[in-house]
């Protein structure tokens, strides 16, 4: 178990001249010992890089890894007693399922008997027991995925375990039971455990800290709460929420937000120098308002999708557009019709170059 | 669901026809002809007698036909037993990306580019004390070599042959087999902390099973079958030590002009190598696979 601190970049080509010839662009992170944290981001953002390079797979460019204070730059996966669990089922098909899961021990030289108590308490754990003495080869791709898993959680000292998209090759019904799992598992055994993924669901279930991630940065560190009430940058605003946050890029003059050919006065405590700026509003906090309401804009409705537990509305004004989370039944409106839309409220935020300032 | 009767259509055999046909010209109808010939006592183009199995059975009792086939399967086995730790030693050995490993590649399959007897030839010249550079620098060590002479210097001389000439087959089956291991298998394989000897045991050779098998299998086929090399090299000799089966029946068939025994024998020949790839085979596939179950508890 450690405590993790990073502060590097990484490049996987020799001279990196701009941005783009990063894989992670310099920064600096702490994972807490014995948290659940998850990196999120579509592919190909460096979240799998950033992976690697706590595992010691991959040796960064630049800057270096610390494990509880201790450079560890240097160190092979080995050396820094890390498990990592890879997207597809990595087994060892000569072997039982219970020879798989002692491997990681046996190559220790822990003694058998604590290799066998262990292996079943995994075993037990993931559903593996009546299994154990069948051979990996000839299991579907989920056992195998468990047995991968088994493989990264039996060892009782790691400092982390890293998940690189374990999920993957797993059916829908059986992830939900997994990640159940999985964090009943960091309950019990208190690991510090890392899990990559481009699913935001799977991500804001498992972990307790989310670290958003898209074209190797790290925009934004927070609870599945922060990232949804208050997204640091608009890509989360985007990536997380399914619709993701709408935005309405306007100017400020202090006072008064100008947007798609309207006024909207801002609320008395914000301080917003002038500028130009992007307003973010989550479709779950727009409501509908009566007409000329302050802070509400009128909106030509182009769609409603009822989609069984909620409504999705759909409209626009000038070019931009909108989507509402409605309650179902809330509302009458049809396409084509007039809907007034509070845009201004408590969880309304804004954002200059990208980044939030209120 | 099992009630409804499904719509017959015999026509659908005429569509595998053309393919019947090219078989029937290609291997059955060529195969026949041996079999025609097999029972039968060609005394002159005109005169013909029919015997039934008398070839078959005066070839099985042949005591120079067991004699070739013993030295045939002593030598394929040992063909077998070099190249294929060799060709994986090899494999495991060559570089795995970049021009180093391009480069490799092709001074490892260049002696698969040379005809059979250039290959004789080349160990004929090779192995001559005179002029030989093997041959002479055995002699300069004091070993009286002589492939011509000695029974088991020519014998290890075309197993030697063999190898270099094969073992680039088998290292290259190796070697894609290798390539096709996923990254994660080695990662994983290193966070678990298993040692080289580990990765090769659990990983690498398992992995190369499937290549593994069509390695043995040609490789035995090939040295079953194997003709040109050493009738170049020793012509079988000295005495019989280097005749092995083909050779046996081209002097059977060609030499002699046996037809019949020597189409009796053909046959026998193709079923000996039918048996041992069929036996060879369902080994193969079952090695591995269930030895745990039984090494288990």
């Amino acid at each position: 178990m450690a405590r993790i601190e990073l502060d590097l970049a990484h490049a996987y080509r020799p001279k990196p001249q701009q941005d783009s010839d990063y894989a992670l662009l310099p920064l600096k992170m702490t994972f807490e010992d014995g948290g659940a944290y998850a990196l999120l981001g579509p592919s190909g953002c460096g979240k799998t890089t950033l992976l690697n390079i706590m595992s010691g797979l991959v040796t960064p460019s630049q800057g270096g890894v610390k494990f509880d204070g201790q450079d560890v730059t240097q160190r092979t996966p080995q050396q820094r007693n890390i498990a990592q669990v890879f997207q597809f089922p990595v087994i060892y098909d000569t072997m039982t399922v219970a020879e798989n899961l002692a491997f990681p021990l046996r190559n220790r030289k822990m003694p058998a008997a604590q290799i066998k108590q262990r292996v079943g308490a995994i075993a037990d754990m993931l559903e593996l027991g009546d299994q154990l003495n069948q051979r990996a080869a000839n299991l579907a791709a989920d056992a195998k995925q468990k047995i991968s898993l088994g493989r990264g959680l039996v060892r009782p000292d790691v400092s982390a375990v890293l998940f690189d998209e374990p999920l993957t090759v797993i059916d829908p019904h059986l992830k939900w039971q997994l990640r159940r799992k999985l964090k009943q598992i960091h309950h019990e055994l208190k690991l510090t455990l890392i899990y990559v993924t481009h699913d935001q669901v799977e991500a804001l279930t498992f972990a307790d800290q989310v670290v958003v991630m898209t074209r190797g940065r790290a925009v934004q560190v927070g609870s599945a709460t922060d990232l949804f009430e208050r997204p640091r940058h608009t890509f989360v605003g985007h990536f997380i929420g399914s619709p993701g946050m709408n935005f309405l890029a306007g100017r400020s003059d202090g006072a008064v937000f100008e947007t798609v050919g309207a006024s909207l006065p801002l609320a008395a405590g914000l301080a917003l120098p002038s500028g130009n700026y992007k307003l973010g509003v989550r479709p779950e906090y727009l409501t509908l308002a009566p007409a000329n309401v302050p802070g509400a804009l009128a909106m030509e409705v182009r769609q409603v999708q009822d989609v069984g537990t909620h409504v999705i509305l759909s409209a626009v004004r000038e070019g931009a557009l909108l989507k509402a989370r409605l309650a179902p039944d809330s509302t009458q409106l049809k396409v084509g019709d007039t809907a007034w839309l509070q845009v201004m409220g408590a969880h309304t935020c804004f954002y200059k170059d990208d980044e939030i300032v209120a | 669901m099992s009630t409804t009767t499904k719509p017959v259509n015999q026509k659908a055999w005429f569509l595998i026809l053309p393919m019947l046909l090219c078989v029937a010209f290609s291997a059955v109808l060529p195969l026949m002809v041996v079999v025609n010939y097999s029972v039968q006592d060609i005394i002159s183009p005109e005169r013909r007698v029919f015997v039934g199995t008398e070839w078959f059975a005066a070839i099985m009792r042949d005591e120079e036909l067991h004699g070739a086939l013993l030295r045939q399967i002593t030598y394929s086995f040992a063909v077998l037993a070099v190249e294929l730790p060799l060709g994986i030693l090899l494999a495991l050995s060559m570089p795995a990306k970049g021009w180093k490993s391009s480069a490799a590649l092709v001074i490892v399959s260049l002696s698969l580019l040379i005809p059979w007897n250039v290959v004789g030839t080349i160990w004929q010249i090779f192995g001559r004390t005179d002029i030989g550079l093997m041959g002479a620098a055995l002699q300069g060590m004091g070993i009286e070599y002589s492939y011509t002479g000695n029974a088991l210097h020519a014998w290890l001389t075309v197993l030697l042959m063999d190898v270099w000439h094969w073992t680039p087959l088998v290292a290259l089956l190796g070697y894609a087999g290798l390539r096709s291991i996923p990254d994660a298998y080695y990662q994983a394989a290193s966070i678990d902390g298993a040692s080289k000897l580990d990765v090769f045991w659990y990983v690498q050779l398992p992995k190369m099973r499937g290549v593994l098998m069509i390695a043995v299998l040609l490789r035995f086929m090939d040295s079953f079958m194997i003709y040109t090399e050493p009738f170049v090299l020793t012509g079988g000799g000295p005495g019989n030590s280097t005749t092995f089966l083909s050779q046996f029946l081209t002097q059977k068939a060609v030499g002699q002009f046996d037809l019949g025994p020597a189409a009796a024998f053909s046959l026998i020949y193709f079923l000996i190598i039918l048996l041992m790839c069929f036996v060879l085979y369902n080994w193969m596939q079952r090695v591995g696979t269930q030895a745990k179950e039984a090494g288990h508890e």
